[in-house]
């Protein structure tokens, strides 16, 4: 069995998340339809006893993987737009990218002493 | 309109070239050479709706769009078995700020892929791709040398396979050569009556995963939930991130594939779950 740490956590985490989520829809995250399904089914998978409940486990599997599916996709985006979503760079760009730098060259291109 | 974004919106098996004679539109664009810019980013579609919401229809969940009901790229009605499937599609239009962005809404692109079945694949066409990923799984390949990665490989994948090879009762084994390891048949019938089981929706999921993973295996290990998809991702990529640990970590290439593969993962696995899953609704009964 995957350990996933606490349940209560994963939760937490699923609504930061699903605050960025509402942040671009401009709605309080309160209103979303996620947000109102994953509390009732967290609440109705909360009252258990038992040492390890199988259908708790799934839930919980359910929530930490759409924990890293929103979590991921916000990273992978982040970085998308900084590195990916401008085109074509120019070489002072890309030699930059590299920790390098272009070559000064005083007097213009093709310059030869 | 729809036709525009059709290729970006389908999960593509990874046998299907890709490649087409000219770009899509939409699709990122090669000017001439000689042009200052070579390469100009594909163009987007505008969020063309305020609020989204699901409603239920005779043939399960749908989107709406405002008052528009969401469709797949051929034009068919979407819809979903699941509530919570729907849900999880609702919050990806929803999460789109100015532009639709294709590329971050696994789920939705799923459930196209499902909804047309683009490669006009049957079951047991997605049974066989998935089972033919074991003759090659990652997991299988090990290295000789150099010892610390040798030793990594060992310590993480070894107990993958063993896990393995006890929950369905087959010899699977490891090689290092590079004909990859000799598999036993009974080995491939079991996967394959074991897939079997999964209706189409949850079998396009979990050939997804095995897709990203380039394992059957680690792919097993989430759909049973043995292993949490980070750590699937993690085991796929062991390589790499030893190779990133010696030489340092470059993120717009690194990062950049860590956190697609992981969403991908996520997405494939959560949609295998919430598509095979019956009514979990169990209510304890109350002892005095």
């Amino acid at each position: 069995m995957a350990s996933l740490g606490s349940p209560l956590r994963t939760l937490r985490s699923l609504l930061r998340e699903l605050r960025y989520v509402s942040a671009k829809a401009g709605r309080p995250y309160r209103d979303m339809a996620a947000y109102q399904h994953l509390r009732e089914a967290f609440r109705a998978h909360r009252i258990t006893s038992e040492k390890l409940c199988r259908a708790q486990h799934e839930l919980h599997f359910q929530a930490a993987t759409y924990l890293c599916l929103l979590r991921s996709v916000r990273e992978h985006l982040a970085l998308h737009q900084v590195y990916h979503a401008r085109g074509e760079r120019s070489t002072e760009e890309a030699a930059g990218l590299v920790g390098l730098k272009l070559p000064q060259q005083p007097g213009g291109k093709g310059w030869d002493p | 309109m729809w036709r525009r974004c059709q290729r970006l919106f389908y999960a593509w098996p990874p046998q299907t070239p890709r490649l087409c004679p000219t770009p899509p539109f939409g699709g990122p664009r090669l000017s001439l050479p000689g042009t200052a810019r070579t390469y100009t980013p594909p163009t987007e579609r505008k969020r063309f709706y305020q609020n989204v919401s699901i409603s239920q229809g005779e043939g399960g969940f749908e989107i709406n769009l405002d008052h528009r009901k969401l469709k797949t790229p051929q034009a068919k009605l979407f819809t979903v078995p699941s509530e919570a499937l729907a849900i999880a599609v609702a919050t990806e239009w929803d999460s789109q700020q100015d532009a639709i962005k294709s590329y971050t809404m696994h789920l939705t692109t799923l459930c196209n892929t499902v909804l047309d079945n683009p490669s006009q694949r049957n079951k047991d066409q997605l049974i066989r791709a998935a089972v033919k990923f074991l003759e090659t799984d990652t997991v299988c390949y090990k290295v000789e040398e150099p010892a610390g990665l040798v030793e990594l490989q060992k310590n993480e994948w070894d107990p993958m396979i063993e896990w393995a090879e006890k929950r369905y009762n087959v010899e699977i084994g490891s090689s290092t050569s590079i004909l990859g390891p000799n598999i036993p048949a009974r080995t491939k019938d079991t996967f394959t009556s074991h897939l079997a089981s999964y209706n189409t929706w949850a079998l396009q999921g979990i050939e997804y995963v095995i897709a990203q993973l380039k394992s059957l295996i680690l792919s097993m290990g989430v759909i049973d939930r043995h292993i949490p998809v980070e750590k699937a991702v993690l085991l796929s990529r062991l390589e790499e991130e030893y190779q990133i640990q010696r030489w340092g970590n470059v993120e717009w290439a690194h990062d950049y594939d860590l956190y697609e593969l992981r969403a991908r993962t996520a997405a494939g696995t959560l949609f295998a779950h919430l598509c095979s899953e019956s009514s979990t609704v169990k209510h304890k009964l109350l002892q005095d």
